[in-house]
């Protein structure tokens, strides 16, 4: 990983909002442009994006590793800073550091199956591993992508979602908390899509992103069946302020979310999950 | 970043020479901060000459109390260290990361600045011990802070090897102090006897031996040596403060401990402890705007882990009650520094013990622990 600031690691690069696409009632994409010198990340990585006066946040990037031209950022408008990008349009410049972080096992997937198990938002950082695993199908086993979220209304990449579905070499299932009566597929917890997606539990890597009840619950049923907890990868989500190990804010036991995470291998904090408010 | 310097024989200063050194320290382009009486306390500032340190004062410390009182002796460095400590100056408690204007061209930002270059006076040896922890945090890692490490290179170190230890005092029992190891320019032991009040002057780096010139000086003699080394045996031996040596293990092995909420009744997270630690470095940045709203500066200041906002995530702090943010603060300190830095986060120097508001005494929580209390 290459820190990119040209001075300090605390001052960003200034790019330019090339594409504003509203995705959910409080979530948005913004396509960010780097420049001839592209942006490249690992999937999982993040950015620390800095609204004018407002302040940074870390942000996953959500767009094609395959595709440095144009830097991707799924955000939900939660705080200050998040609402201030939402408020942001084309031309308009953003504050950039990054990329920072640890990445989902892509290259170490290689030869076995991939189960992707997202919750809600959760499903941006993993976009860019799901990426690379359809640009590199051949290289991988059966390919299984969950997905759950609160209602039909809030699934994220629906149109792409419903792609994936299409391919022949994708298993994809997806659920939702509740739903009306015009939603056709499934309701409850996205625990419940783990036991049917026929993948081999001995040969596989799962990446798991989503609320931290959600993942715990998810780790549970997948150590039911055989998985082991070196092959379960989890993205971790603590406050940060600077990304690069100095402000203490992202510490989660002996680690720095910021710089040892946000991927984490299950095997790495099992203990530390376990306790309430580490 | 500290160099391992040959050490010439050691030399003896008159007790005079100190205003010489401080006012050559001046001349030579530093801005001097060492011990200076202010507001009933030993404090770290500016200074211009000898005439401004506390002569003849020490001080009682214990568990949430600081008190000066007239010293029998007059020496320059009878006292300990009171609530400053030097990485204010290094690792300051507000500072502007840089700040940025729109222009008809958009955006532009401006990083630059202005590095100060400090000589410290009477840093003690858990002290530079603490200096150390934190190049480890802010220059050895993967990222480094140009403003902490443009300061750190430049800061001339006058350490001081204590002859007198604080009423919290724990160095020997971390094994940092009392006595100076590497890392400093010059140190300096006090002697005040019948032979003279005088400092034995140590060099530790080519830096330093150059200066030197620009004193006084005279050979040290044996009894000088062994006086000095006598002084500061006795500041060692006068420690009854202990910290467990598998203090580590004793935190992780309790992490669920029913004890965190016996100290969070006392613990009142004012974050005291956290700002006079010599090695806590968390923070925190804030923006500001001025008002026709178009220049935005982004700082760094300190920030403590026994605030709610220290761990707020979307959806609520993860850190929600006092004993999980005493465990936090704590287990950092004593456990996960090891695993992050390999060493220990604590120096010994005891000043969260002393400026504790209530008192709450580092090694007792450990020892407590230890109790499966």
């Amino acid at each position: 990983m290459s820190a990119k600031a040209k001075t300090d690691p605390m001052v960003p690069e200034l790019m330019s909002i090339s594409v504003r696409r509203k995705e959910l009632a409080d979530t948005f994409t913004i396509e960010l442009d780097p420049g001839k010198a592209g942006f490249e990340f690992l999937p999982g990585q993040f950015n620390m994006l800095y609204a004018f006066g407002v302040g940074e946040v870390p942000i996953s990037i959500s767009g094609d590793p395959a595709e440095p031209e144009s830097l991707v950022h799924t955000i939900r408008d939660v705080g200050a800073v998040t609402n201030a990008l939402s408020k942001m349009k084309k031309g308009d410049q953003v504050g950039v550091r990054g990329p920072f972080g640890s990445c989902w096992p892509v290259g170490e997937a290689e030869g076995s199956d991939v189960v992707i198990v997202a919750g809600g938002i959760g499903l941006a950082p993993l976009r860019p591993a799901i990426d690379h695993i359809l640009t590199n199908r051949s290289k991988y086993g059966r390919f299984v992508i969950l997905y759950g979220a609160r209602s039909p209304e809030d699934i994220l990449y629906m149109n792409q979602l419903q792609k994936w579905r299409g391919r022949l070499d994708t298993y994809v299932d997806v659920t939702v908390d509740h739903a009306g009566r015009d939603w056709a597929g499934n309701v409850g917890v996205v625990t419940r899509l783990i036991g049917r997606a026929n993948f081999d539990p001995r040969h596989t890597k799962v990446m798991i992103c989503g609320p931290e009840i959600m993942m715990r619950f998810t780790i549970k049923e997948l150590n039911q069946i055989g998985v082991s907890k070196e092959d379960i990868y989890v993205s971790m989500e603590r406050n940060m302020k600077c990304a690069i190990g100095h402000c203490g804010h992202c510490q989660f036991g002996g680690h720095f979310v910021c710089k040892d995470g946000p991927v984490f291998s299950y095997a790495r904090i099992e203990s530390l999950l376990q306790v309430r408010g580490l | 970043m500290t160099t391992k310097f040959t050490t010439p024989q050691s030399v003896i200063i008159g007790a005079d020479q100190l205003d010489r050194l401080i006012k050559a320290l001046s001349g030579l382009g530093y801005q001097v901060i060492g011990p200076k009486l202010e507001d009933d306390a030993v404090q770290l500032l500016p200074l211009t000459g000898a005439d401004e340190l506390p002569l003849g004062v020490v001080e009682e410390q214990a568990p949430g109390t600081y008190r000066l009182k007239p010293a029998k002796t007059p020496a320059y460095f009878d006292f300990t260290h009171g609530a400053h400590t030097w990485k204010q100056y290094l690792f300051p408690p507000k500072e502007k990361l840089w700040s940025a204007s729109k222009t008809p061209k958009g955006l532009v930002i401006d990083d630059s600045m202005d590095t100060p270059k400090y000589a410290f006076i009477g840093v003690r040896a858990c002290e530079l011990a603490a200096l150390g922890v934190q190049d480890q945090v802010f220059v050895d890692g993967e990222f480094a802070s140009t403003p902490y490490k443009e300061r750190r290179e430049r800061v001339f170190i006058v350490a001081l090897n204590c002859r007198r230890s604080g009423g919290t005092c724990f160095c020997v029992s971390q094994n940092t102090g009392p006595n100076v190891k590497d890392g400093y320019d010059l140190a300096l032991t006090e002697i005040t006897d019948k032979a003279g009040h005088r400092f034995v002057v140590e060099v530790g780096s080519s830096r330093g031996e150059e200066f030197l010139a620009k004193l006084e000086t005279s050979q040290a003699n044996d009894t000088d040596l062994k006086v000095a080394k006598k002084a500061v045996k006795k500041a060692a031996k006068s420690q009854d403060r202990t910290m467990p040596a598998n203090t580590a293990d004793i935190l992780l092995r309790n992490q669920e401990s029913t004890h965190w909420q016996d100290v969070a009744k006392r613990c009142l997270d004012c974050g005291n402890c956290t700002f006079v630690c010599p090695t806590c470095f968390c923070s925190t940045t804030t923006d500001e705007t001025n008002l026709d709203g178009d220049t935005a500066s982004r700082w760094r200041q300190w920030d403590s882990c026994f605030t709610l906002d220290f761990s707020y995530i979307h959806g609520g702090s993860i850190r929600r009650d006092g004993a999980e943010r005493y465990r936090q603060w704590i287990s950092h300190k004593l456990t996960h520094w090891h695993d992050q830095f390999g060493v220990s986060g604590c120096v010994g120097c005891g000043r969260c013990i002393t400026w504790c508001p209530v008192g709450i005494d580092i090694t007792e929580e450990v020892k407590a622990l230890a109790k499966g209390k």
